[in-house]
């Protein structure tokens, strides 16, 4: 199978709904550069009506995908950094992510937010911060945030196919990274986990870049005969709770690793739905690895201390094993 | 004022709708203080000649986005009045079934997107219902109303850029009814004119007595055949009066302070829009007098029944609000 890059991927997905769809257009800050490449090229197949460059204007722009796709259009809103979308929030969480219901189901909002998430290119506070964690708090919102190319690739698909607002997360950290996508089209459907690895001793639960701050942890506990089952959520919003319960019902055992602050974040959900409903399948208590409680610093080396790292996985699964 | 050129059938539409609006009103208001209805309500009546105006500029392909102050704006779209009366009633015959209320009444099928409960909230909606026409390369405009408090919202500004940067067929009307809440508009901006923002953004701004239906109409479609011929967007002022306050009951919020500067409080009691269009239209003598009455005994009882229709209407199943929620 082809290796390409996370990036790559993205791209990929755009050019194929792009022309299997004339409906689907982009719109957002340099989006005919692609600032991170993946929208890079698409200008010049699709032209200016379907890739629109817009001015820095986060809240504005935000709203006119939502007015676009609400009068038959499906758009996709690049905002760039996740910390941008902060400007934006009135117009996903008071309209996006109100619209159909407020209205009594008279319409679908059919638009994707997307945006880089999270730290691990030492770029400060203002384009490091993980935003995920806030639109699990809109009900009418999905949220995504893929950790390989393959997952990125054929989940974006299925967000811009989705008659619901997604807001589609891409991990900076990730860009780069290279995996197996087929030149053949699939998707994969949102709301649907992954096990990225098996194991029968501990159950880690990730998403985004801390998928690999899971592997890397397991890859280590592997060597002392611990095994554990790597779940990937892919989908925060709505999130997989059947995989991650009945891996927890094997393993008795649950690790939630989350690049976010730790108060309210994903992880906090998944160990607050493990504790209420597989409570009896647990040998210890569940525990959460998140970001340290810090605005992001700037330096690599402090950077590097904040975020979830190999060690406080491998920590958190041995309080597990008491 | 002169309006020799408006045919007398687009002056008797107009007058329809401002009288619907207007008797509509006035039933939410007697309801509100006999606390049949929950939550609370921004009355239209002194304004009646923005939506009104500017909705007989419109065909039903064209869009509008309205404000928490809108059900104005969606009568004068051709709204529905008893799901609108019904939806003020909480009730399962409501527009939203009862989840919008007063604030979020929208009728997709006549283009009526929406009204919003936030302050400038809608004019990035309507910046992209007109992308959507942009794009589909038709005719269609996109009209979004909002008032001088949204004027000074980040997503005006935002909005009166993009539109202009890309050209689309937008047309943004403010209606200056010189108040956001209770707060005079003299104090919360340093200019005379709203309008006077739009050259910053390289669009026309034009201002127009909002009290006058037929200047409005006339003011609307040059912005509708500007835009329909993709000249891109225009900003309206509507110069405008509330009749009442910012909500009803809001005494209770004032406890007994007076914000309403005393001249304009006359101003308002003088240009009723109504009244004023009564007056032009019977000393011109373009509609008989007992066609104007029986037009409103008929618009009445249609408000009344619509009262009724609400209070008979079934409350929503609890059971609803899991509904439409995913496609």
């Amino acid at each position: 199978m082809p290796r390409k890059t996370y990036i790559a991927a993205i791209n990929e997905a755009f050019f194929e709904e792009m022309r299997r769809d004339p409906k689907v257009l982009l719109i957002g800050e340099d989006v005919r550069i692609g600032v991170f490449a993946g929208t890079r090229g698409l200008h010049a197949e699709f032209g200016d009506k379907r890739v629109i460059d817009t001015p820095i204007s986060e809240l504005g722009v935000a709203g006119a995908g939502i007015g676009a796709a609400v009068t038959g259009l499906r758009p996709v809103v690049d905002l760039m950094f996740g910390t941008f979308m902060y400007l934006a929030f009135d117009q996903i969480a008071n309209q996006a992510g109100a619209m159909r219901y407020m209205y009594g189901g008279q319409t679908n909002v059919p638009v994707v937010f997307m945006t880089q998430n999270g730290a691990g290119s030492s770029a400060g506070h203002h384009h490091s911060q993980s935003v995920h964690q806030f639109f699990m708090n809109m009900p009418q919102i999905k949220v995504v945030l893929p950790s390989t190319p393959y997952d990125v690739k054929g989940l974006l698909k299925s967000a811009i196919r989705d008659d619901n607002p997604v807001v589609f997360l891409n991990s900076l950290s990730l860009g780069g990274k290279r995996g197996d996508v087929p030149d053949e089209e699939y998707l994969i459907p949102l709301g649907v986990a992954d096990v990225k690895r098996v194991g029968a001793d501990v159950t880690i639960c990730a998403v985004g870049s801390t998928v690999y701050t899971a592997l890397g942890a397991a890859n280590k506990l592997a060597k002392e005969g611990i095994e554990a089952e790597v779940i990937d959520l892919r989908t925060l919003s709505p999130w997989d709770k059947d995989a991650v319960l009945q891996s927890v019902a094997k393993t008795g055992r649950f690790v939630a690793v989350d690049e976010s602050f730790p108060t309210c974040s994903a992880a906090s959900e998944w160990a607050a739905t493990v504790a209420e409903e597989a409570f009896r399948s647990l040998k210890a208590p569940a525990q959460r690895v998140n970001n340290k409680d810090v605005p992001m610093p700037f330096s690599p080396v402090l950077e590097k201390a904040v975020l979830p790292s190999v060690d406080d996985v491998i920590a958190a699964v041995r309080r597990t094993l008491g | 004022m002169d309006h020799r050129d408006i045919p007398i059938d687009a002056i008797l539409d107009i007058y329809t709708r401002i009288l619907r609006i207007r008797r509509f009103e006035e039933e939410v208001g007697k309801l509100f203080k006999q606390g049949q209805l929950p939550g609370f309500v921004h009355l239209y009546i002194g304004e009646e000649a923005v939506a009104a105006g500017v909705c007989a500029a419109l065909t039903d392909e064209d869009t509008i986005i309205s404000t928490h102050r809108g059900h104005g704006h969606v009568i004068a779209k051709g709204g529905d009045i008893k799901r609108m009366m019904a939806e003020l009633f909480g009730k399962a015959t409501g527009y939203c079934k009862g989840k919008g209320g007063s604030m979020h009444i929208a009728d997709f099928d006549i283009g009526m997107l929406g009204a919003c409960g936030i302050v400038g909230g809608g004019i990035p909606v309507a910046v992209g219902a007109g992308l959507s026409a942009w794009y589909s390369g038709g005719e269609r405009v996109s009209v979004c109303f909002f008032g001088d408090g949204a004027a000074n919202e980040g997503s005006f500004h935002e909005s009166l850029n993009l539109a202009s940067a890309l050209n689309l067929p937008v047309i943004f009307v403010c209606e200056n009814n010189q108040y956001g809440e209770f707060t005079p508009a003299t104090r919360a901006m340093n200019i005379a004119d709203i309008a006077d923002r739009a050259a910053g953004y390289g669009l026309p701004g034009i201002v127009a007595d909002g009290t006058d239906a037929l200047a409005m109409y006339r003011a609307a479609s040059a912005a509708v055949e500007r835009a329909r011929s993709g000249q891109g967007p225009t900003l309206i002022e509507a110069k405008t009066h509330r009749s009442g306050g910012h909500a009803e009951g809001e005494e209770a919020f004032l406890a007994g302070q007076q914000y309403r500067i005393e001249s304009e409080l006359a101003a308002a009691q003088a240009k009723d829009p109504l009244r004023l269009l009564h007056t032009y239209v019977s000393e011109k003598d373009l509609i008989p007098a007992d066609e104007l009455e029986s037009l409103d005994e008929s618009i009445s009882r249609a408000a009344r029944e619509a009262v009724e229709f609400a209070r008979e209407s079934p409350l929503p199943e609890v059971d609803s609000i899991f509904e439409d929620l995913w496609v």
